[in-house]
Formats: structure tokens, sequence, C-alpha cells
């Protein structure tokens, strides 16, 4: 679940970052070195690894406080055609952090075709993998049943 | 004071070779790989990254195989690593009412929305070993469709009646990270909660049953517990939007405990949190049993049992900093057990009534100990009599440099 963007324009960007960063990092390879027409690009930050110190909310929906850190990577590139990409994923892989930062410049230029070509892919893979956790989950859910009362 | 000698550098080099030897083992056995580390033994990872405060499996791992699977000094590891690594920000904080559920169970009502989900537990097992289990083939899970139904917390769904105590939502400026700021009693809650989480888990496991015991009665129930994945997502300034980094999992008890009410609030139902990262319901559970004993102050009630006492919890619940304390005691003090001596001659030739009193024993190597508990009267210093000068010990004082690190 993702907090949507102020700007609905922001938000098919935001929900493309986020099937890049929640995808496996040999997905990603993969689809990058399957990718023909790699664009020529040059690394403006990173990939760097960092802490991010996650919060949580006390009673679960009350004031936030620190839970503990995690690690992120970060990495920023700039396509020749002049588009910037951002990516951030929890863990320490940078060559992760840069094909999704190429992804996300190139989303910018060509969304149509990332969308069919490594989003749509992606997020079908993840969207079945929840769904099989949540079957398995689903096979240990408790049905209660009445025991027959002894009086009639 | 501290001493200069040298000397132990060949000892030292040569105790670390053999412990990465003992760290080997036999070397016809297999050597571990961190990947079946973090899938086999999991739960363990868990606590390393939830003591280590890190969420990072594959660090986890490593710090377990490094530390021949001691868990604290692995936790240690894992303190260590994160203070190499620069702060990129906080996150928003995480949604448990959005988790991706992998088990949610909860002992205060039988039929709620999303049903009692037992998962992976150990819970209704016998507790018998199992050969079998070093050797054999794994069935695949059961499936079955998943209703699509929304599991909301069960605090949320009680709060209706007013008799459990909702959510506190104070406008916060300024979140506390004890990370950043020295502890400084007392605390509020939102530094007791990342102590907490970060707390060792024996610790809080046993204060939590010493409340349960009757030292600081709180009646709880399990309102709930959920163990599963959240998104976590950072405001990031370039881009303004809050971006999705990934998810974690994490363990989520929610404790209700029943009040008696004071002269402000009317009886009901108080809560206690408990947060952790990966799966660790003992953890999850024993945090909510402390965080609800340590708002003892807050809700009027007397405060005279340790479960209840925030400086004696919090001040002790990292077993970094307990096991840093110490295990610092095996470390050469030679200096200031020979002042030691000097004074329990001292105190020993007062006590059987010599007249004939011993001169005092130089003292000066006590300087260095910071710790206030072992500061004894100060003593006029005179050379000693048959003690051999101050840091001119003998012996094999190689491991100064340890001693310095105090």
């Amino acid at each position: 679940m993702i907090s949507p963007a102020a700007n609905p324009a922001d938000q098919p960007r935001q929900a493309a970052m986020a099937v890049l960063s929640h995808a496996a990092p040999a997905r990603l390879a993969a689809l990058w070195a399957g990718w023909p027409d790699k664009p020529g690009h040059h690394r403006v930050r990173g990939p760097e690894t960092g802490l991010v110190m996650v919060r949580g909310r006390a009673g679960g929906g009350g004031n936030p406080f620190n839970l503990g850190e995690a690690t992120v990577t970060r990495a920023t590139v700039r396509l020749a055609t002049g588009e910037v990409g951002h990516a951030y994923c929890l863990g320490r892989d940078g060559d992760k952090a840069m094909t999704a930062a190429l992804f996300d410049a190139l989303f910018q230029r060509d969304p149509a075709r990332i969308e069919a070509e490594v989003l749509a892919p992606l997020r079908a893979e993840q969207v079945a993998a929840d769904a099989r956790r949540r079957d398995e989950t689903a096979a240990t859910r408790v049905d209660f049943f009445t025991m027959v009362r002894g009086d009639d | 004071m501290y001493v200069a000698v040298k000397g132990g550098e060949a000892a030292i080099a040569n105790a670390h070779r053999l412990l990465a030897d003992r760290r080997r083992g036999d070397r016809a056995v297999p050597a571990l790989r961190l990947d079946q580390i973090v899938e086999q033994l999991a739960l363990g990872v868990d606590r390393v990254m939830a003591e280590g405060s890190l969420y990072d499996k594959e660090l986890a791992a490593l710090a377990i195989l490094q530390a021949r699977g001691d868990l604290i000094e692995a936790i240690f590891l894992v303190r260590a690593y994160r203070t190499t690594l620069p702060r990129f920000g906080y996150s928003r904080p995480i949604d448990t009412a959005e988790m991706q559920i992998e088990r949610r169970v909860s002992a205060t009502y039988k039929d709620l929305p999303g049903g009692q989900l037992l998962g992976p537990t150990f819970d209704y097992t016998h507790r018998l070993l199992d050969p079998a289990l070093a050797t054999g083939d794994v069935e695949e899970p059961v499936v079955r469709p998943s209703i699509d139904e929304r599991a909301p917390r069960v605090t949320d769904l009680l709060g209706h009646e007013g008799l459990i105590e909702p959510d506190m939502h104070e406008a916060q400026d300024d979140i506390g990270d004890l990370t950043r700021e020295p502890l400084e009693f007392p605390v509020n809650r939102d530094l007791r909660l990342q102590a907490l989480a970060r707390g060792d888990e024996g610790f809080l496991l046993a204060l939590g049953y010493s409340t349960q015991r009757g030292y600081g009665r709180s009646h709880p129930f399990v309102g709930e517990i959920r163990i599963g994945e959240v998104d976590v997502e950072l405001d990031v300034p370039e881009l303004g939007f809050a971006v999705s980094l990934g998810r974690i999992r994490v363990t989520e008890c929610q404790m209700v405990n029943k009040f008696k009410g004071n002269a402000k609030v009317p009886p009901q139902f108080t809560r206690g949190y408990g947060l952790v990262f990966g799966q660790a319901e003992r953890k999850a559970m024993a945090m909510s049993l402390v965080d609800r004993s340590l708002r003892a102050r807050e809700l009027g009630e007397d405060v005279d049992h340790p479960a209840q006492d925030e400086e004696f919890v919090i001040a002790h619940s990292d077993n970094v900093q307990s096991t840093g304390f110490v295990e610092h005691l095996k470390l050469p003090h030679y200096v200031d057990f020979q002042g030691e001596l000097g004074l329990v001659r001292e105190m020993r030739a007062e006590h059987t009534g010599l007249s004939d009193t011993l001169p005092l024993a130089g003292r000066d190597g006590e300087g260095g100990e910071a710790h206030s508990e072992r500061a004894a009267p100060p003593l006029p210093a005179s050379p000693a009599r048959g003690e051999v000068p101050d840091g001119a010990n003998g012996g094999i004082e190689g491991l100064t440099s340890a001693e310095a690190a105090e």
C-alpha cells in the first residue's frame, strides 16, 4: 500500500518506482540484459548504500516512534537524452539500484513501452507471489464450529 | 590512569587465527552459505535484525556466521556496521493495518473480520524432536483460495464501545531517536518503544513474565498478534513524493489490559504495544507487556516493581551495552586490582585490630575506571610497602589497549 503522491501527475511514476524497488535483483538484471537498445547514460549519484530509520506508530495508529533502521541503496542516472532517473531500494544491491534508476529514466521517455515490457511482467509476478502467500496463509485459517450442546 | 605497556600481539593474532579455524570447523563438512542461514535459520536472522536494529537479512546472516551462532555477538557486529553508513532519512510510519498478513491471531475475539490465521507457527506442535528433519524432503504447503477481506487491527474494531483506550494522536514535532541523542530519564513513550524494539528478548521476556506473576499486575490479554510484510516509504525531496523502498516483515502485538481507572479515566482496557522486525512473536508479546507496565506513571499507578521502573528497564534492556560492561571485566585490570588489594589488606589489618597498621597502598590505578559504584573513599597517596610501584606491575601486561577502550 503506497501513499499516493499529492500531484496526480506523479502517481504513475511513483507506482512504477514501487514495482522496480519490489523486484528481485536477478529479475531486474535479466530485464536489463534483454533490453535491446540500451541508452547512453551517466551516473549522477551513487549507487550508494545508507540507512533509513523505519518508523512505526504506538498502538499501530498512534504517535510515531523510531522502530529501527534498514539498509537502502540509491542511485541517480541521467540519460543522454536528458531524463533523470532515481531509485531507492531496500538492501545493499548497487546494480539493482542502477538498473531501477535506468528504467525510471526510460519510463519518463517512453512510459508505454516500460509498462508493457518491464512493469507489467514484474507486477504480474509480484501479484502472483502475494496471492500464493495469501492462499497458503488462508489454508491455516481456523474454521470454528459449535459442538452439539448436551441439552435438547 | 592507563599505563602503556606492550606485548601480546602475537598471542592475539594467533588467537584470532585459531578462532577462524574453529569457526570453520571440520573442513570435511561443507561450509555454510549465507543464503542457507537466511532461509533455514530465519528466526535467528530476524532476532539479529531486531536487536541489531538494522533490517538486512544478508548482513544478519553474515554476522551470525562470523559470530559462530552467538546471537548477541552477531547483534554487536551489526550495531558496529551500521555506524559506518550515512543516514538517508526517516521513513513514513509503516501501516500495519495494510500488512500482507502471514499470521494473525486474537485471544480476545473468536470471530473477527479477516479471521484467525495461524500461519507458520510453533503453537500446537508437540515439541518432539524430529530426526527426519535433517534428511527428509518437505511437502509443499496446502493452499486455499483466500477471501478478499480486510483484516483491521482488533484494537481499531473494539474502540467503538469506548471500553478500549484509543490510539493517541498528539502533535509531535520531535520524535526521539536514541541513536542520535543520549537517553535522559524520564523519557517519553516514543523513546521507550524504540529502546524496547531493540531490547534483549530474554530480558524483556523475564520482565513481562514478572508482571504476570504479580510484580506489577497488568491483567493482560492478547488483543491481536499479526505477522507479515509492510511497505516502507521514504519522502524523497528531489522527487516531491514518497517512494516505496520495498517491504519488510514485522511482528505486531496488541496487548489489552484491564484497568480499574483513576480520577480522570473511567475503568477500561488500556493497551501495551509491541512492534519488532521480523517474525518475533515472543519478543513482541514481551515488549507489549513491558510497554504497558512502563505506562504506570502516566496512568497514575504506583511504581513499585522492576517492570514499572523506566530507568531500570530501559537502561538495562540493551544487550550490546550489557555485554560490553559485563564482559569488559575479563580484560586486564591488573593495576586496579593492585589498588584494591592494598585497600583490602589495610581493612583486614584494621579489622583484626592490629596496632601496627600497614602503610596504605597507592591507588593511582583506580583513576581510569569511570564507574561510580567502584569508587572508594580516596586514600592518601603514600608509598606502598612491599607493593610494586604503580604502573610497573609484573606479568604479561599485553592487553592494555583493550583496557583503554573502556
